[in-house]
């Protein structure tokens, strides 16, 4: 036992749409925060770092509400989607240095009901990295929200590779199925076929609107801290083998970039493998953060889990699905669960390495990878272990 | 200047400051500038302090030949700002110039599903307002 970090406790909100979720995105994510906190089996006053998502609330708000009089560790990983599977290194790496013993890392929002995401970055330069670029070089040619940057990315890998329309609706299809399985996913309940994807209508050609992510409110939280700690406590703890981030060069200027495929994870995801001491291929799953269809197929592309360019025979040949040799979000994702940041990616996993997945758990599965996407094209992996 | 379409919601336009003032003022004068590094002669855009290949301080400002190949694009189809709701569908494409620069435009006279990749075209210069001129393309012969 040793100051090895886990986490050691995972909270949600319900997910939802219509009418909204009728409260404060703070509110929303202290929901998260305290369920996630009493899955841990501690009081919030034994909390004492934070890390919350960018642009999303501050620590001190969090602390002030949650009653953290012992707080001494607070920041924020600027990386978008990527965040939480990047904070989770920041905050092992804080509890390994003894700056904190329990760290909440929350993430939650009124992506329905609230400021929408296509909005923010037209109306605030200064929201993501390379803001005043895509003001002054983007904007003026009405590209002005993500699914359009990341489309560029997308029609030229169907260009070099061959990827098809079809690949991604494999994609859309298999995240709506997992949703199937799981109650709290907006999408349970309203099946997809490969034709309705194919008949939904593009928004940023080659992206349909089955291709994007669900807009939803709501909210999710982890607790991270050692597992010397956490064998006290209720809550079962997940080890964090190792996490890492990384970002694309030029990160701030999406056109420019000499491999146009070579994002963060292309970086991340060996150091992360190599300091875990596995490999991709010893994952049982994966919870990939599928802010867009071609998002997905990139990623697991740069983790590792097939070649470059071979994302969409990987996918065609059904490894994704539930029953396939690498199944992704089971919880059917940002595409078919709910808009969670990428913080539900984190959970179903720690819900999938603890057995608590009910119908859609996986045969005990020893090994988890998690990912994240944001901004540009920053990336973030999580490697976690059976509880 | 082409006929613009009538919206509420004004396009949005570059904030004329420092490197940006003078790539537009460029536009407005009908010249497609660039920086060149002085240290190793490599063309760059984004406009950026220093280079980053080199390390070299020392640059000069450029007029690329204008000519170049779409490199890859997206066509908007559902606008997600309000300024473009009535300009959809709208190819946005990234174009790489001779000089090995990309830049985001569009390509003013071939509809969206005529685009094709590799497909070779130059600059033109549109007004956009009274202060700003974009850079545009159009078809040009192979
Ligand atoms: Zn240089």
């Amino acid at each position: 036992m040793s100051t090895q970090a886990c986490i050691v406790g995972i909270g949600e909100t319900a997910y939802c749409r219509k009418p909204g979720s009728g409260m404060s995105e703070l509110g929303l994510q202290l929901k998260a925060a305290t369920a996630a906190i009493a899955n841990a089996g501690l009081r919030p006053s034994e909390i004492d770092g934070i890390m919350p998502f960018p642009n999303l609330g501050r620590a001190e708000e969090f602390a002030a509400n949650l009653g953290c009089e012992n707080l001494r560790f607070a920041t924020t990983v600027h990386m978008g989607g990527a965040a939480p599977a990047a904070s989770l290194g920041v905050a092992a790496a804080a509890i390994e240095a003894g700056l904190a013993h329990h760290v909440l890392l929350p993430a939650g929002w009124n992506g329905y009901s609230g400021a929408r995401v296509r909005e923010t970055v037209s109306e605030q330069s200064d929201s993501i990295p390379g803001g005043a670029i895509a003001r002054d070089y983007y904007l003026p040619y009405g590209l002005t929200a993500p699914p359009q940057w990341y489309a560029l990315l997308a029609r030229r890998h169907m260009f070099e590779f061959g990827t098809k329309p079809e690949h991604l609706g494999q994609i859309a299809v298999t995240m709506r199925a997992h949703a199937q399985k799981n109650p709290n996913a907006v999408m349970q309940g309203r099946p997809m076929t490969l034709d309705d994807y194919l008949a939904s209508p593009m928004l940023a050609d080659p992206y349909r609107f089955f291709d994007c992510c669900i807009e939803t409110d709501g909210a999710a939280a982890v607790v991270v801290t050692s597992l010397e700690r956490a064998r006290d406590l209720e809550g079962k703890a997940v080890p964090i083998l190792a996490s890492a981030s990384g970002q694309p060069y030029p990160a701030d200027e999406i056109t420019n970039r000499r491999d146009l495929f070579r994002t963060g994870l292309t970086i991340a995801a060996p150091e992360a493998f190599g300091r875990a001491g596995v490999t991709p291929a010893d994952a049982d799953f994966a919870m990939i953060y599928d802010c867009f269809t071609f998002e997905l197929l990139q990623q697991l592309e740069e983790v590792g889990f097939c070649k470059r360019g071979e994302g969409g025979d990987f996918v065609s040949e059904g490894h994704i699905g539930i029953d396939g040799s690498l199944p992704v979000n089971t919880h059917g994702g940002l595409l078919s669960e709910a808009h969670s940041l990428g913080m539900g990616h984190i959970v179903e996993a720690v819900k999938q390495l603890r057995g608590d997945a009910g119908e859609r758990q996986l045969d005990s599965p020893s090994v988890g990878v998690v990912t994240g996407w944001g901004d540009f094209g920053d990336g973030s992996v999580a490697i976690l272990a059976r509880a | 200047m082409s006929e613009q379409k009538k919206t509420s919601v004004p396009k949005p336009l570059p904030v004329l400051e420092g490197f940006t003032k003078a790539f537009y003022a460029g536009c407005a004068r009908g010249e497609l500038l660039f920086q060149v590094c002085g240290g190793c002669n490599r063309w760059r855009h984004v406009p950026r302090e220093l280079c980053a290949e080199c390390g070299s301080w020392e640059w000069e400002w450029k007029a690329s030949s204008g000519r170049g190949r779409v490199f890859t694009w997206t066509v908007i189809a559902r606008a997600l700002h309000p300024a473009f709701a009535d300009a959809v569908p709208l190819a946005a494409v990234v174009v790489e110039l001779e000089e090995g620069v990309r830049l985001l435009s569009h390509v003013i006279d071939c509809a969206p599903d005529a685009l094709e990749m590799e497909m070779p075209v130059e600059v033109v210069f549109e007004a956009a307002s009274d202060e700003v001129t974009l850079p545009l393309f159009r078809r040009a012969a192979v």
